[in-house]
């Protein structure tokens, strides 16, 4: 290819029009870009409204996790103590995020929607033993640090095969 | 018009200051100026507008551990960045930057050393200066750095020609190779950027070449070597081949800036100094506006052009103004 200094000063003119615009970069702890409803961030477990735990420690999940990054011990319930509406429920529930890939395959696998994967994604710690999420922690409200777009404006049309059905 | 050799000596002290401070300055210029014309921001978040950016990056690199190769040859290791630094700082020594001043009983001259000879001065500093980045690949006993160091060896005194022979123009028709000579020449008559437009053009385009920056930045090249001359290098030391190229580039931006611009002239007030630093301001984001904008040559590309191109057409300048100064 031959030069073309024609072509080349004209890219000296590209770069100086540049200096009149805004930079598009978004200033990250500033300014948050609101998440996809959607998005997979850290697992929440769920509670019945009646303040029962969802999860009946069936350890599904942790079959499920590609990662393994799961660890559930089991325990009956008894009538004094009634944690789950099932026989048993998790005594221990672990999440290890180091190890965690966010693929929410454990959210398909478990038959009582207890455990979703919420939205945060603000997880760093200075250790990692503090990120062994326990079942206190992932039972616990989350602190909202990120902000969540309208999920209305991400909901999906309807699909062609349940529309003609 | 002689001053007492004290003055000259404080002047330096003052320079030298002047100089270290305007390059931390420089790379925080480079910096904003690629982030705003890539859409970026730059660094904003030491100090208020990034403004204690290099003072953070003088902090890291002082700090960290200044390791060495095992095999380094140690005088020379440890001898090259000084010794690129050195000369890259007292090429400056020559260029004027003032009018000069009386103050009290004293002459103050507005440049440190009023060499008769400066520019060919400039230029041997300038040879010499490479040397550093030749030695400093070198004993670095390391074949990354042995290939940067060749690449910078032959690039540079590739330019170096070319670099030369632009400047000859320009001391055909200031009739000196003083410096200040030069400057009150293009004061009295007309700047040289007019007439010496080609030889500006050789010159620039030598002058990005001769400071090993983009897009001739091929002794670096990070994305084929390593990291050229300065692979083995780290910490201040690292720091210091750095602060060489920035001020390489500072000098080379004055001298287009006295060679070409008038020096420290100005369209009105007598501000020798402020004139000087508005005119190397421009000059240095000219060259940073280069790197923002021309990708970087191959190496064939990069012998050939200098060569077969830069060289006839600097001759031929040289030439053509011998003449046309012969004939008048």
């Amino acid at each position: 290819m031959s030069p073309q200094p024609i072509e080349s000063l004209k890219g000296f003119a590209v770069t100086f029009r540049q200096l009149f615009r805004k930079p598009i970069t978004q200033q990250y702890p500033e300014y948050k870009r609101p998440v996809y409803p959607r998005f997979r961030g850290r697992h929440r477990l769920h509670r019945h409204q009646n303040g029962l735990e969802k999860c009946i420690g069936c350890s599904l999940c942790a079959a499920a996790c590609p990662a393994d990054c799961i660890r559930v011990v089991a325990a009956e319930n008894t009538a004094t103590n009634r944690v789950s509406p099932g026989e048993r429920y998790a005594r221990i529930y672990e999440i290890n995020l180091s190890r965690c890939i966010f693929c929410g395959y454990c959210e398909l696998a478990c038959p009582f929607d207890a455990i979703t994967l919420g939205n945060e994604f603000e997880i760093s710690e200075y250790s990692r033993d503090d990120l062994i999420y326990t079942k206190d922690m992932l039972l616990a409200e989350p602190i909202k640090r990120v902000p969540v777009a309208d999920p209305s404006l991400f909901d999906t049309p309807i699909p062609y095969y349940q529309e003609h059905s | 018009m002689t001053e007492p050799w004290w003055i000259g000596l404080i002047k330096a002290v003052v320079i030298i200051n002047v100089l270290l401070l305007a390059m931390a300055f420089t790379t925080l210029l480079e910096r904003k100026l690629l982030g705003r014309m890539q859409l970026r921001y730059g660094p904003n978040r030491a100090g208020p507008f990034g403004l204690l950016q290099p003072f953070a990056d003088l902090i890291k690199m002082v700090r960290k551990e200044a390791f060495a190769p095992m095999a380094a040859i140690d005088v020379l290791y440890v001898a090259a960045p000084a010794f690129s630094a050195f000369t890259a700082l007292s090429a400056f020594s020559v260029i004027p930057f003032g009018e000069g001043w009386k103050i009290w009983k004293w002459h103050v001259n507005g440049v440190v050393a009023d060499v008769p000879i400066s520019l060919i001065l400039i230029f041997a500093l300038g040879s010499l200066g490479i040397y550093g980045f030749i030695v400093g690949g070198w004993a670095s006993e390391s074949k990354y750095s042995l290939l940067g160091s060749m690449r910078t060896c032959a690039q540079m005194v590739s330019y170096e020609v070319s670099l030369s022979l632009a400047v000859l123009g320009v001391v055909l028709m200031g009739r000196s190779l003083s410096l200040v000579d030069i400057v009150d020449k293009q004061i009295d008559t007309l700047w040289f950027a007019g007439p010496q437009l080609v030889g500006l053009l050789v010159f620039m385009i030598a002058g990005v070449a001769e400071t090993n920056r983009a897009p001739f930045d091929l002794p670096e090249a990070d994305t084929e070597l390593v990291g050229g001359y300065h692979t083995e290098y780290s910490g201040m030391r690292w720091g210091l081949f750095q602060m060489a190229e920035y001020v390489n580039m500072i000098v080379l931006s004055a001298l287009a800036v006295t060679l070409f611009f008038g020096g420290w002239e100005g369209p009105w007030a007598p501000l020798g100094p402020l004139w000087f630093f508005i005119k190397l301001l421009l000059a240095v984001s000219v060259f940073i506006w280069i790197r923002a904008t021309l990708p970087r040559l191959r190496y064939d590309q990069l012998m050939r052009f200098g060569w077969k191109v830069l060289l006839p057409v600097a001759t031929a300048n040289a030439v053509i103004t011998a003449l046309v100064i012969a004939a008048t």
